[in-house]
C-alpha cells in the first residue's frame, strides 16, 4: 500500500490515465504531456515503501525453549567442569543472577546464555591451563626421585599436582652440611599434617 | 496438584506444585527425629557435596534455578544449602519438628518443600507471576513485578526460591499446614511424592 491507501503501482497507471483525461478535456491537444507524468516515477526510482507495521506479534516460545535448552546444556557443562576441577582451588563458577525468580526476557536469556558460555569456556581453559602445570610437576617428581641431586632443595607438594592433602616432597641433603659436601642428596617425603582437630574434637 | 498460571505454564511445561494438607503441630522434635538428622548429617561427606551437582534431581532444580534467574552457586538450591550448612557447622542442628521434616525430605529427596499455615491461605494453591505493586503475604514486603511465586486465590504465599510470608507461615500455634513441593523438569513424580511423604510421616511421629 502507498502513503495515500493505493496498492503499490496504481499511482503510475492512474497519472497516465489522469493525464489523457486532462489532454482530452483541454482540448490542445497534447499541451499537457502524458509523458511528464509518465517519466516522474522512473526518474525517482521506484516508489519506496513504507515500513510494514507488523499484524500479529512474533511467537518467541521456539527461540525461547531453544535457549532454555542451551542454558540447561550448559549448566550441564559447568558442572561436570567443576567436579574435574575438584579439589583444585581458584576456579570461578559464579554467572550473575538476574533477580529472580521471574520469567527473564527473550534478551536476558540471550544474555545468560553468553555469560554462561564464557564461564564455561573460562573453566575449561583454565583447568586445562593448571593440568598441564600438574602434569609437569609429576615429571618433575619422578626425576627428583631418579636423581635427586640434580634437583637440589626443590619442594613440591600436592597442591602443585593437584591433590589434596600437605603431602610434599623435597630434595634435601642427606647427613646436612656433610650431605651438601660430599653431594649425597635425597628426597624426603612428608606424609603432610596432622588430622585436623576442631574446638570441639571429642 | 495446584495450578500452574498459563504464561509459566507455557515456558515451563513441567513446573508443578504438588500439595498435601496434613492436621499436625510443630514443636521441639521428639527423639527419632533428632536421631535421623543424625544418622542423615553423617551420610554428608565432601566429596557427596561436591558432585550433588551431578545428581539428576538437584542438577534439575540447578538447571530451573539459572533459568528463573537465579544464579544456584549464589542462592543455593535448598539440597545444596542444606548439604553446605552440614558442611559448615559439622551437622545438622535440630531446630523444630516442622523445620527438621522438611530438611530430611528435602536432602532424601532433593525436592524443595514449603510449608504454610492451611487455615491462613486458601484452598486452591498454585504458582503464578506476580502483578504490579503485589505485597508479599498480602501486607508484607513489595514484591516486583513478575517474580514466581506460591499464591492462592487472593495473594501471594512465598517466592520460590523459599521466603514465605511472615503472616501466612507456620508458627507454634498453627494445627493445620499446606506442604507444597515443587516440581520441574527432569525430577521424577515418585521423588516429589516421597517428599511429600517423609514430611508427613516425620511431623506424624512429633505429633
Amino acid at each position: 500500500m502507498d502513503g495515500d491507501g493505493d496498492p503499490v503501482g496504481w499511482g503510475l497507471t492512474r497519472r497516465i490515465a489522469l493525464g489523457r483525461v486532462l489532454s482530452s478535456q483541454s482540448g490542445r491537444g497534447n499541451t499537457l504531456p502524458d509523458t511528464l507524468e509518465l517519466r516522474t516515477p522512473y526518474q525517482q526510482g521506484p516508489p519506496s515503501l513504507p515500513p510494514l507495521a507488523p499484524r500479529t506479534a512474533p511467537d518467541e516460545r521456539p527461540a525461547r525453549r531453544t535457549l532454555l535448552d542451551q542454558i540447561e546444556r550448559l549448566e550441564q557443562e559447568l558442572s561436570s567442569v567443576f567436579v574435574s576441577t575438584w579439589p583444585r582451588k581458584g576456579f570461578e563458577f559464579s554467572v550473575a543472577s538476574r533477580g529472580g525468580p521471574r520469567l527473564l526476557s527473550l534478551a536476558e536469556l540471550e544474555l545468560l546464555r553468553d555469560d554462561l558460555a564464557t564461564r564455561v569456556d573460562d573453566a575449561r581453559r583454565s583447568l586445562s591451563d593448571r593440568t598441564y602445570v600438574e602434569e609437569k610437576h609429576r615429571c618433575r617428581i619422578e626425576e627428583m626421585l631418579l636423581a635427586p641431586e640434580e634437583h637440589k632443595w626443590v619442594r613440591i607438594g600436592n597442591d602443585d599436582i593437584g591433590e589434596p592433602g600437605c603431602k610434599h616432597w623435597h630434595v634435601r641433603p642427606r647427613m646436612g652440611v656433610l650431605g651438601i659436601l660430599m653431594n649425597w642428596w635425597r628426597v624426603k617425603i612428608s606424609s603432610g599434617c596432622p588430622l585436623a582437630k576442631g574446638p570441639c574434637a571429642p | 496438584m495446584g495450578w500452574v498460571d498459563h504464561e509459566l505454564a507455557d515456558e515451563f511445561p513441567d513446573l508443578a506444585l504438588w500439595t498435601v494438607r496434613v492436621e499436625a503441630q510443630s514443636g521441639r522434635s521428639p527423639e527419632p527425629v533428632r536421631e535421623r538428622l543424625g544418622e542423615l548429617s553423617s551420610r554428608i561427606t565432601g566429596g557427596h557435596v561436591i558432585h550433588m551437582r551431578q545428581d539428576p534431581v538437584p542438577w534439575a532444580y540447578r538447571v530451573f534455578w539459572r533459568q528463573i534467574g537465579i544464579d544456584p552457586d549464589t542462592t543455593r538450591t535448598p539440597v545444596e544449602q542444606i548439604a553446605l550448612d552440614r558442611l559448615q557447622w559439622g551437622g545438622l542442628r535440630s531446630r523444630n519438628l516442622l523445620d527438621d521434616a522438611i530438611t530430611i525430605a528435602t536432602f532424601e529427596t532433593g525436592v524443595p518443600v514449603v510449608a504454610l499455615d492451611a487455615d491462613l491461605v486458601g484452598d486452591q494453591l498454585g504458582l503464578r507471576l506476580t502483578g504490579a505493586d503485589e505485597l508479599l503475604g498480602g501486607s508484607g514486603r513489595p514484591l516486583s513485578a513478575r517474580q514466581i511465586v506460591v499464591a492462592d486465590e487472593d495473594r501471594c504465599l512465598a517466592v520460590l526460591s523459599g521466603e514465605v510470608a511472615e503472616e501466612r507461615g507456620v508458627t507454634p500455634s498453627t494445627t493445620n499446614m499446606a506442604i507444597g513441593a515443587i516440581q520441574v523438569k527432569g525430577v521424577p513424580r515418585i521423588s516429589v511424592e516421597e517428599a511429600l511423604w517423609t514430611v508427613t510421616e516425620t511431623l506424624s511421629v512429633g505429633g
